[in-house]
């Protein structure tokens, strides 16, 4: 294995190469991802545990390692998740501004090309966007949730894996520079 | 100063976003006023583009199977499947009819018959969210449809609308914990309030632990919550567990026992209904008068006596002491008198009309003392010996006096008003 292969952490954010999407692909994806998680669960709900808008704006933030662009990202795809919600407007809107500025923060640091920093960033973003949402749910809303460490994890590792996956297919969307 | 300002920039931004997030939280959770053009901009780009999915879907399903995968083979079996339920339809016309008819002429026939103003609706989209119960349906407020509005189906309530956009509305299910309803068991009589809790079953909250509620009772809308109209069906009882201050009554929602179905009625104005004193699966379904001329029905029942409720009273005392020689007002002292405790099981005496011949009757009442009691599916007899029994028109209907037939599972069938006629074609 050569030493690139073998970094994950770079040294400098010079090393890190901003990637560039067209801007219909700011559009059309978080609209894609959104669609998934209203329409598909209707034929297979076995597929309901996928948070499809998460993987996409921590994808948009690790990818731009831009943290205004980040927030952005997740703030609007959040509250559109909200809009389609009974939720009041602003709970997933939260959640995701404070993913997208997290991941990018990260994606500054890490080589995000790595398919295991993807992976690990996919599970440690489903795991802290859960707790954030219930955190917030029991505080702001008064909701007695509960808060299934054991599941949430196993969730985690499957929005992961899928994560990597969608990560892939995003990849070939990206301008050529 | 520029030089601070670029430094924290990035955080001043997520600062002043998140604070803009908890403003635009706070309006909507605490005063009840939600910033409705963001959610009409959302539902309004994302609602064309899953009914535009849908249809293409459905289109290339449909274009998969007729034309594509075994066009031949799909024929074929079509037309084997149609004979074979022809062939069934000989012996067990009623309970086939009822199997095969399929939801959506169930629910066009409903539609037609429920004094309510309805109008039908897709579930077009579930809600976002993985523990999210509630749904989005292809009708708004251009078809009329207001945030309230009651959803139902034949089988029972569905949920109700919570957020109605011009070409859609969000539908909270029944299951949903912020669910809630007015609703009344069938017995006893007993009010409480539906809740829902987030699993398939729903609870009866608000029943105090000294009423009495048993398991398999119905239970129905009261009309005490303002939203669902008395006497649609919710649900049957699964289990009652005795609590302080009050009972915790499980209830399993007869409108999802399929699952989440697809097609709906939004009451637009509802009307109420009184409750049925049978449990839908239980109630009588108007079975059609044999057509003339056909030799394999049975006799006609008797024709009721016309007449007041002491006419038809007097007709039956007076059978019954004709059965036992017994003559009214000319036998000599010590003449053994009339046992009328055989009233109830005199042929004579019970000669009433079968149950649901009227539909009114049926609808809204229970049956007469002495009707027919309502049996449940009974298969014809094999006559082995006797040769074989005379085949009936395969379009005919039943003959009179059939007992109506009510499969188990056919809650859905049986709250069809009387006088439904027959529908659906077999698959």
């Amino acid at each position: 294995m050569t030493y690139s292969g073998e970094r994950i952490l770079l040294s400098s954010q010079r090393e890190g190469q901003v990637s560039r999407f067209h801007k219909w692909v700011f559009l059309v994806v978080p609209l894609m991802a959104i669609l998934f998680q209203v329409y598909v669960p209707m034929f297979f709900p076995f597929l309901s545990f996928l948070e499809m808008p998460l993987l996409v704006v921590v994808y948009f933030a690790i990818m731009r390692r831009s943290q205004i662009s980040g927030l952005m990202v997740g703030a609007l795809v959040g509250l559109a998740q909200d809009s389609l919600s009974k939720n009041p407007l602003g709970m997933f809107g939260i959640v995701k501004t404070l993913v997208g500025y997290f991941a990018a923060s990260v994606g500054v640091r890490l080589d995000v090309e790595h398919g295991l920093i993807r992976l690990l960033l996919g599970f440690f973003f489903y795991l802290f966007h859960q707790f954030l949402y219930w955190v917030m749910s029991r505080a702001l809303l008064g909701q007695q949730m509960t808060f299934d460490w054991s599941r949430t994890a196993v969730l985690a590792a499957l929005n992961a894996v899928v994560g990597v996956a969608l990560f892939r297919m995003l990849d070939k969307l990206k301008e050529r520079s | 100063m520029e030089s601070l300002l670029n430094r924290y920039r990035n955080i001043t931004v997520l600062l002043l976003v998140i604070m803009g997030q908890l403003v635009l939280l706070a309006v909507s959770a605490k005063n009840d006023l939600d910033v409705r053009f963001i959610r009409i901009w959302t539902v309004t780009a994302v609602t064309p583009v899953a009914r535009i999915i849908e249809g293409l879907r459905g289109g290339g399903t449909g274009f998969l199977h007729n034309y594509i995968l075994l066009h031949d083979t799909n024929q074929e079996n079509q037309r084997l499947r149609s004979e074979l339920d022809r062939m069934k339809m000989e012996n067990v016309f009623l309970k086939n009819e009822l199997n095969t008819a399929d939801r959506a002429k169930a629910l066009q026939v409903f539609q037609q018959h429920t004094p309510s103003r309805t109008v039908a609706a897709t579930i077009i989209a579930t809600g976002a969210g993985s523990s999210s119960k509630v749904v989005f349906v292809d009708r708004g407020t251009v078809s009329g449809v207001q945030r309230g509005m009651p959803v139902v189906t034949p089988d029972g309530i569905v949920g109700k609308v919570i957020a109605a956009y011009p070409t859609a509305s969000q539908v909270l299910l029944i299951t949903d914990p912020d669910f809630a309803a007015g609703v009344v068991t069938q017995k006893s009589q007993v009010h409480g309030t539906l809740k829902g809790q987030g699993t398939p079953q729903c609870k009866v909250d608000y029943v105090a632990f000294e009423e009495k509620v048993e398991p398999g009772e119905w239970v129905y809308t009261s009309g005490d919550d303002r939203i669902f109209p008395r006497g649609f069906p919710v649900g049957i009882v699964k289990a009652v567990r005795p609590a302080q201050p009050f009972k915790e009554i499980l209830v399993e929602p007869s409108g999802l026992q399929r699952g989440l179905v697809e097609d709906v009625l939004i009451l637009i104005e509802g009307v109420h209904q009184p409750i049925p004193d049978a449990p839908p699966g239980m109630q009588p379904i108007y079975v059609a008068a044999p057509p003339p001329g056909n030799d394999s029905t049975p006799a006609p029942a008797t024709p009721a006596p016309l007449g007041t409720e002491a006419d038809r009273l007097r007709s039956q005392y007076r059978a019954l002491g004709e059965e036992q020689k017994h003559t009214f007002g000319e036998n000599p002292p010590g003449a053994k008198p009339v046992d009328f405790t055989r009233l109830g099981n005199s042929g004579a005496a019970g000669q009433t009309p079968a149950a649901g011949r009227n539909p009114d009757a049926g609808k809204n009442s229970p049956p007469p003392p002495g009707a027919l009691p309502v049996a449940p599916p009974v298969a014809p007899p094999k006559t082995g010996t006797g040769g074989p029994a005379p085949a009936p028109d395969k379009n005919a209907p039943p003959p009179a006096g059939t007992p109506a037939i009510h499969p188990p599972d056919a809650a859905r069938r049986a709250i069809q008003p009387a006088g439904t006629p027959p529908g659906g074609q077999p698959r």
